[in-house]
């Protein structure tokens, strides 16, 4: 299903290319130069619960490439490993096997490298919820080394953008709705200018309008940053939509990799299926998102 | 940007970040000082029921003294505890800033607010009780706190590990070590009335020393030469338990990260 969005931005971050010269390519095709995004190589991570429980396996021998300028999603059920990917990705879990580079960086030994490298949008928007929106990115701007006058111009233009005004940055986190909350944990990243933004379920749980505002300004941040971006999601629309390449994850493994036309035109060949990422996902794993979701709720729910 | 000058302005994000909260819970910043002041009073009028004015004095000493321990104490201990109930542990422990400048920040702001809600408390008691100040010796009470200050940052340092590792417990923890420390301290009476054992914990407790020179300094008038007895174990407890604590951070930082334990719970 596609999904049209719905209201244009006020201001734009896209710069058109000028008349009489072609566009330029998108960031995802143009030539490769330097080191991959992301490389990961045979990575493992398990978690062990107790002495007398066995372990449990997040992520099993997965290998990924990632180029400068792609949008690349990562598809999986919940407990699939794909939270638990970002977290070695941002520094905060340790590998038990294997090799992770970012840029060239090596996740274990270049950390602090790294951690300049990247930021992260959780599916919390983690923020003291007492603070205003701007005590909340100031505090995210010293860390990062950013002058705090450039910061504030910067956070005022990002949120603007957002659709967030001038008026809300002074008032609590805690008065704001999930979907702006989301937001203004998006500006964050965004104000740190990260080279790999890691985007983890950014769109879970947000209304419709919200979810198009996010998805339409990771489509903008494509068109005009240099950055690379991992997302992962259950959104199978939001995948088709926005990814360069696409890999689904089903306990902890990489059971299918490639572009979504490459993803839908093997499942159609190999399967008999109708081409589309619900089928892709489904051949898979075995099991499509829907079930996962409603097992979701039904645990919530009691 | 040279490296310190991103250290310093990351510690400063701490500072900052903590004055903005302390804004933000203004009602229940209130709140504590008042439940601070009402203790420090009640500990305060056993003395004067005595009607012994240097018992007074001792008491108000102790909970004046207690009172700026204990909030730098339990500041610099709950920084991981915070960050886990507001769900940005994860957020922190991601950005390029080294685990001291972190810790830097944290008790920078931690010994600035004990020293706001001191003064604060200090002036209410002084405004209750006629307290005979001539004798004492401000110079030898401000010392023995800076030094001894070191030694409660190291030691605070250590109990922020507890959260770090266990994910519930550990804040319940922190609190336990303040009470015990509390109670072997001799913070209102002579550590001598303690059983044998807790006499030799009070040995091994900062608060000890620290409280012991102060009422010295300010009761007897004694000078810093005379207190030398309570400086040098502050000075070595404060050189071992700053780096020592740094370090067993580091390392449980390791170990939180090989476990999975910084992932938000709750």
């Amino acid at each position: 299903m596609s999904v049209a969005v719905t209201h244009e931005p006020k201001t734009s971050l896209v710069v058109p290319a000028p008349v009489g010269e072609p566009a330029p390519l998108p960031l995802a095709l143009r030539p490769l130069a330097g080191p991959p995004a992301l490389l990961l190589e045979d990575v493992s991570k398990r978690f062990v619960l107790g002495r007398k429980k066995k372990p449990v396996v997040a992520i099993e021998r997965v290998s990924l490439r990632v180029e400068r300028g792609q949008i690349y999603g990562v598809l999986g059920a919940n407990g699939s490993g794909k939270s638990t990917l970002i977290r070695l990705v941002s520094t905060l879990l340790t590998l038990d096997r294997g090799r992770a580079e970012i840029f060239g960086h090596d996740v274990e030994r270049e950390e602090m490298a790294v951690k300049r490298l990247i930021n992260r949008v959780s599916v919390d928007a983690a923020f003291f919820k007492k603070l205003s929106p701007y005590e909340n990115l100031a505090f995210a701007a010293r860390l990062y080394g950013l002058d705090p006058a450039i910061a504030r111009r910067e956070t005022a233009r990002i949120l603007e953008r957002l659709g967030i005004g001038e008026r809300r940055m002074g008032q609590p986190i805690e008065q704001m709705s999930r979907g702006m909350q989301q937001k203004v944990a998006i500006a964050r990243a965004l104000l740190t200018s990260p080279t790999l933004l890691l985007l983890d379920e950014p769109t879970t749980g947000l209304d419709p309008r919200s979810k198009l505002d996010v998805q339409a300004f990771v489509e903008e941040l494509r068109a005009t940053h240099d950055a690379t971006i991992v997302l992962t999601t259950h959104d199978m629309a939001e995948a088709d939509r926005l990814c360069d390449r696409i890999a689904i994850l089903d306990g902890g493994r990489v059971v299918a990799e490639d572009t979504p036309a490459g993803l839908k035109a093997r499942v159609a060949r190999e399967h008999g299926l109708a081409p589309t990422l619900d089928n892709v996902f489904l051949a898979y794993t075995g099991r499509s998102l829907d079930e996962d979701v409603d097992e979701d709720d039904q645990e919530k729910n009691g | 940007m040279t490296a310190v000058t991103r250290e310093t302005g990351a510690a400063f994000a701490f500072v900052e970040r903590n004055f903005n909260l302390s804004r933000r819970y203004w009602g229940w910043e209130l709140a504590f000082l008042v439940y601070a002041i009402a203790g420090a009073l009640a500990i305060s009028f056993i003395g004067a029921e005595q009607g012994d004015q240097r018992l007074t004095f001792s008491l108000v000493i102790g909970a004046i003294f207690w009172n700026y321990l204990s909030t730098v104490f339990s500041f610099i201990a709950e920084t991981i505890a915070w960050e886990r109930w507001e769900g940005t542990l994860e957020y922190t422990m991601m950005a390029p800033v080294r685990r001291a400048s972190q810790l830097l920040g944290s008790t920078s702001y931690a010994l600035l607010y004990g020293l706001v809600h001191t003064t604060v408390i200090l002036v209410v008691l002084t405004l209750f009780f006629e307290l005979d100040l001539s004798q004492a010796n401000f110079v030898t009470a401000a010392g023995i706190m800076a030094i001894g200050s070191f030694s409660i940052v190291g030691i605070g340092i250590m109990a922020a590990i507890l959260p770090l590792l266990y994910v519930e417990r550990g804040a319940q923890m922190t609190f336990v070590i303040q009470s015990c420390l509390l109670v072997v301290s001799g913070v209102y009476y002579s550590v001598e009335v303690l059983p044998e054992w807790m006499q030799v914990l009070a040995r091994l407790s900062p608060a000890t020393y620290i409280l012991d020179g102060v009422r010295r300094g300010l009761l007897d008038g004694a000078t810093l030469a005379d207190v030398w007895y309570d400086i040098w174990p502050l000075a070595i407890m404060g050189a071992v338990l700053i780096p020592s604590g740094l370090w067993l951070f580091g390392r449980a930082e390791r170990y939180a990260k090989r476990t999975g334990k910084l992932k938000r719970v709750g």
